[in-house]
């Protein structure tokens, strides 16, 4: 028997479009216009889901984006996948999936439905304290603890999608464009105001755009119709941007704001194709208006929560909007007049009333009598005390409240209904004031918290800001706009106005029954199902803080942060602790105001433009050359160029090998290169490295070592003297940035008398090193006027030359230990020197070699790499490089600091070589060394930071830090590793060539 | 995400600055005279305090210059601008 739930046209819907979407496998129709929402109950589907803890039936219980039951999983299986979708907000489309969640086999018959009945071991708090104990078990615990918890499923594939980022400057938000937000718009927008208006819905409007009554109207005509008229005037604005579907998220310090526009959400899956899903949307606003309006509460009583129990202005829209009854025996639960409005629509469109429980004991209001003129029983000074009907409410229980509201008395009368309204009073939409750094204050006669102090040019107006009646809203508004934006006039200021509600309310937050508390379940936070025996519960064992109580029992803490219940739970503690409300303040509203997918926050910063990626100019060549890279900051370096079959060990052993015994060739245009110059560059030098440099002579290089201020290694690099005053300092290639920053601010907060001028010119030069015994044969070759002779150019100096018309400077420098040289050429001629230096090396063997050979090459000479053999607690001390640091200079960044009572430590982790016993087991970097596994705990006393099989020396060596290792020499440590021991004698840390004869080779 | 004024440039988003701590921390001009507990006062001892602080910030994707602010941390209302070396214009 199929009922009819259809009544009317309502306003939103085109019932001359049908669509069919399917729900859990069942293909059912709506209409063009439905929310999902919308289109199940008009196919009488309430059941959609299941509670999180104890999987109770649950159904929609509301029609926005507040809702916290009817979230659902769409498209499941498929590339389009997206978990925790609320159904209220879903537009329904051909070939619409969705689907419950949490809930297994299915939502009707759900086997952690066995937790309902356990609820009395599942108190607030229970897993933390059921799986303490013992602590080893955590590990068993949480697999099953995982396994039973959870909303909807991730998808496994990636996003098809594409988002994106924009950037908005407007000199009025307004956010909601209900009443208050239209008559906002327009009044910013005629007074010259750059203005946007967003919302969050598909349409204008509010619920204003729905009260088509005789009980509300504006200038003789009905509200509805007054707010269209509006609407229709202000889409022709020019001043004014209308963006709907579009939600903020966040409300920033500075008027900064982010908001999600959801471009595509509503259409068929295939006419998603080629455009942009959602735009995340960056609005800077001089002024912000919010109108964000106001969320009904439900009430909080035993087994409030059944499939059918929805809020009373949520059936309104249904009915009102959608044209939708959401029941065919309709009892509503109220404290206030808000249920009558909802009456009085239901009345309209013929659908049947039961009767109408309200808290109040007498009331004097126009809507209540027109109600009572429909022969509507009223149950005044009445409460429900219980429910039931499984998957679906059927019948209710309600009792006559005592005098004070706390008790309940008389006998007990039985109500049968398929559908429950509730209006415990209206909650103001606060999120995104408070977010901005808005304070609130407790307004006690309604009863709510409204905005107080504003932190920045904003303005909160309408029922957000405590107008909840429709005069209010027509009479405030206007005052406040004229303030708010310096203006004479608006278009609002004689308006006349019928609106019938009666502000009149009975403030109950957890209603009395006749069980004892123990025994209810009287749901405040339905989406984490956290009850009023909870809150209690909490407070029983001690917890005061309303921030404590609600980690302690998770109210507020689900996707929907608690929009409907959070009011609930302050007013429970209230009402326990016999403290304020006013006094016990807020949890804090954290942005987002609604779940935004990772796509939307990401945008187009996915895959390849994840990050900014930088290549030298002779990139090309080693891609064609088959280079593998590697990732060293942002730039993509050569790491490796296997030939044929080779695996990086054996490319690398071979690349190593041939740097030794002819040639090889590294692209080096990756270090930082720094152009220092001015009048004071030798002395600023001295202060930022710890070795000295007045005497370097022109044309000569030096190797420096940079700290900072505490005495640790920051970075390290060959500075070449091109002139006078004159110098080019290289760094690390992942510190470039940072140094440069480093020295800037030195120079411009600490020396300011220097003469001393920085350029970064990282990116001007291209390096092309080639090294081993045939490289000055080589370099010969591509610069033939130079004069190469060991005495004319030794080890760390410089030349300028010219190949061809092209000036380049030629550096004699080695990070390898063999001889060496460095050209540096204008960027865009880099990969035609490296070419021809390829070329005049084919009868050497001349090999590229990558990142990885560079490592090598270097360990076996016992060269550091900043931030790889150190880390923030080395001092050059501690990496045995006492050479280095200048005693007879007065003063460098960082001096003072080593020699304070803990740099000075014998027993610091000091840099030492490592050779394993048996030459060919290579070491593992990062393994822990220590002296004695017999003892426990055993005493780790370093890591090893560099380990390689050495080629040339047909051995491995490895670099590690190990604490006293400066007079460990010679000494046997052990590396423990998971199946063996392996024994290490500590070494010195120059494996190859102590004597440099290579170098000067 | 505030808007600073740069003494040099004019209004920019935060995004173009960097923090650098607590402002008016001099250097010592004679470090090596300075006891391990000075030094460790200068080197490690910084304010961070609810309400007016006075920071360093640096025009990192613009002018690259250092400049003071006075910034209540407390609602980050930034009080004032100033360049280095100049006297903070409150106290």
């Amino acid at each position: 028997m199929t009922k009819k739930l259809r009544v009317k046209t309502g306003k939103a819907i085109d019932e001359t479009y049908r669509i069919s979407f399917k729900f859990n496998g069942k293909t059912y129709y709506g209409f063009k216009g439905d929310t999902l929402s919308s289109a199940l109950l008009a196919n009488d589907v309430h059941l959609v889901g299941r509670s999180f803890k104890y999987h109770r039936p649950r159904g929609i219980m509301t029609a926005g984006s507040e809702e916290p039951n009817a979230i659902v999983q769409l498209h499941d299986n498929s590339s389009r996948s997206e978990p925790n979708v609320r159904a209220t907000e879903v537009e329904i489309y051909e070939g619409l999936d969705a689907s419950s969640q949490n809930c297994w086999p299915s939502v009707k018959f759900d086997v952690g439905g066995i937790n309902n009945f356990l609820s009395p071991l599942l108190p607030a708090g229970f897993y933390y304290k059921t799986f303490m104990w013992p602590a080893s078990f955590w590990e068993k615990y949480e697999y099953f603890i995982r396994k039973s918890a959870g909303l909807g499923k991730s998808p496994t594939e990636p996003d098809p999608d594409v988002y994106e980022h924009k950037y908005i400057h407007c000199d009025v938000l307004v956010i909601g464009s209900g009443i208050s937000g239209i008559m906002a718009a327009k009044t910013a927008a005629k007074n010259e105001f750059k203005t946007l208006l967003v919302d969050e819905k598909p349409n204008l409007g509010g619920s204003t755009i729905y009260q088509n009554s005789d009980y509300f109207k504006i200038n003789n005509q009905n509200s509805n119709s007054w707010l269209e008229k509006e609407i229709n005037e202000i889409k022709k604005l020019k001043n004014l941007e209308i963006k709907t579907r579009t939600s903020v998220a966040a409300y920033h310090g500075y008027n900064f704001l982010l908001a999600r526009e959801n471009l595509t959400d509503h259409l068929p899956v295939e006419q998603r194709k080629d455009k942009t899903r959602h735009k995340l949307l960056k609005i800077r606003a001089k002024k912000v208006i919010t109108a964000t309006g106001s969320i009904e509460r439900p009430m909080v009583f035993d087994n409030n929560d059944r499939p059918g129990i929805l809020l009373s202005s949520a059936i309104k829209r249904y009915a009102d909007f959608f044209g939708v009854a959401c029941g065919e025996k309709n009892v509503l639960f109220t404290n206030n007049d808000s249920a009558y409005e909802t009456a009085i629509s239901l009345i309209q469109k013929g659908i049947n009333i039961e009767a109408i429980i309200d808290n109040r004991e007498e009331v004097d209001s126009k809507l209540v009598y027109e109600v009572e003129k429909n022969n509507i029983k009223i149950f005044k000074g009445y409460t429900v005390t219980d429910t039931f009907g499984y998957k679906r409410i059927n019948r209710i229980s309600i009792k006559q409240l005592s005098k004070d509201g706390q008790k309940v008395v008389g006998p007990r009368i039985n109500l049968s209904c398929d559908c429950l309204g509730v209006s415990g009073g209206w909650t103001p939409a606060v999120h995104l004031f408070t977010q901005s750094g808005g304070k609130l204050k407790f307004k006690d006669e309604d009863q709510v918290f409204i905005p107080n102090t504003y932190p920045s040019d904003q303005l909160s107006i309408g029922s957000c800001n405590g107008d909840f009646t429709l005069d209010e809203i027509l009479k405030n508004t206007p005052k406040s706009l004229k303030e708010f934006l310096d203006i004479k006039n608006t278009e609002y200021e004689s308006l006349e106005i019928i609106s019938s509600t009666n502000k009149s309310k009975r403030n109950i937050w957890l209603l009395p029954s006749d069980k004892v508390i123990g025994k209810t379940k009287s749901f405040v936070d339905y989406q984490n199902d956290a009850t009023a025996k909870d809150i209690k519960l909490a407070l029983r064992e001690g917890f005061r803080s309303i921030e404590h109580v609600k980690r302690y029992t998770t109210t507020g803490m689900g996707t929907d942060q608690g929009k409907l219940g959070n009011m609930h739970a302050l007013g429970i503690i209230s009402e326990t602790a016999g403290v304020k409300m006013g006094e016990l303040g807020t949890t804090t509203f954290r942005p987002p105001y609604t779940p935004l997918t990772f796509g939307t926050i990401v945008g187009r910063n996915v895959g390849e433009y994840f990050d900014i990626f930088r290549k030298t100019p002779i990139h090309s060549w080693h891609e064609v050359n088959k280079a593998e890279f590697e990732n060293v900051g942002q730039w993509k370096r050569a790491w490796y160029y296997p030939k044929e079959n080779e695996n990086m060990h054996q490319a690398v052993q071979r690349e190593s090998k041939a740097a030794r015994e002819s040639a090889g060739i590294l692209d080096a245009s990756t270090l930082g290169k720094i152009d220092i110059q001015g009048t004071d560059a030798s002395e600023f030098l001295n202060r930022v490295y710890t070795n000295a440099w007045s005497k370097l002579a022109i044309g000569k290089c030096r190797y420096g070592l940079m700290l900072n201020e505490d005495g640790m290694v920051y970075d390290d690099g060959v500075t070449t003297r091109l002139d006078e005053n004159h110098y080019i300092m290289t760094t690390t290639t992942g510190g470039a940035a940072n140094v440069m920053s480093k020295l800037e601010d030195y120079l411009q907060t600490e020396w300011p008398e220097l003469d001393v001028y920085l350029t970064s010119v990282t990116d001007h030069f291209a390096t092309v090193s080639v090294c081993g015994p045939n490289s000055k044969k080589i370099v010969s070759e591509v610069i033939p006027d130079l004069d190469f002779s060991d005495e004319s150019f030794p080890h760390m100096s410089f030349k300028n030359a010219k190949i061809g018309k092209i000036n380049c400077r030629v550096m004699r420098i080695s990070f390898t230990g063999e001889h060496s040289y460095e050209i540096n050429i204008q960027a865009n001629y880099g990969k035609s020197v490296w070419e021809k230096c390829m070329d005049a090396g084919k009868d050497y063997n001349i090999t590229p070699y990558g990142t990885e050979t560079m490592h090598l090459l270097r360990a076996e000479k016992g060269f550091i790499i900043v931030g790889q053999d150190t880390d923030a607690t080395m001092t050059p001390i501690d990496l045995q490089m006492d050479w280095i640091v200048s005693k007879k200079k007065y003063d460098f960044i960082g001096k003072r600091s080593l020699y304070r009572s803990d740099t000075i430590r014998e027993d610091r982790k000091q840099l030492v070589g490592l050779l394993t016993d048996d030459p060919n087991e290579i070491l593992e970097e990062g393994a822990q060394i220590v002296a004695d596994v017999n003892k426990s705990p055993i005493e780790m006393l370093g890591h090893i930071t560099s380990s390689y099989y050495s080629p040339n020396l047909k051995k491995s060596i490895a670099l590690g830090v190990v604490k006293g290792g400066k007079n460990m020499m010679g000494q046997k440590l052990i590396i423990p590793m998971e199946k063996k021991n392996i024994n290490v004698t500590v070494a010195d840390p120059v494996f190859l060539d102590k004597e440099n004869k290579r170098l000067n080779a | 995400m505030f808007i600073i004024t740069c003494p040099f440039c004019g209004e920019r988003e935060q995004s173009e600055f960097k923090a650098g701590g607590e402002a008016h921390i001099v250097r010592p001009k004679q470090p090596t005279e300075l006891s391990d507990d000075e030094w460790a006062e200068y080197l490690f001892m910084r304010k961070n305090i609810k309400g007016i602080q006075f920071e360093r910030w640096n025009h990192t994707h613009g002018c690259r210059k250092w400049f003071n602010m006075v910034r209540d941390t407390s609602n980050d209302e930034i009080k004032a601008i100033y360049k280095m070396g100049e006297k903070p214009p409150i106290e």
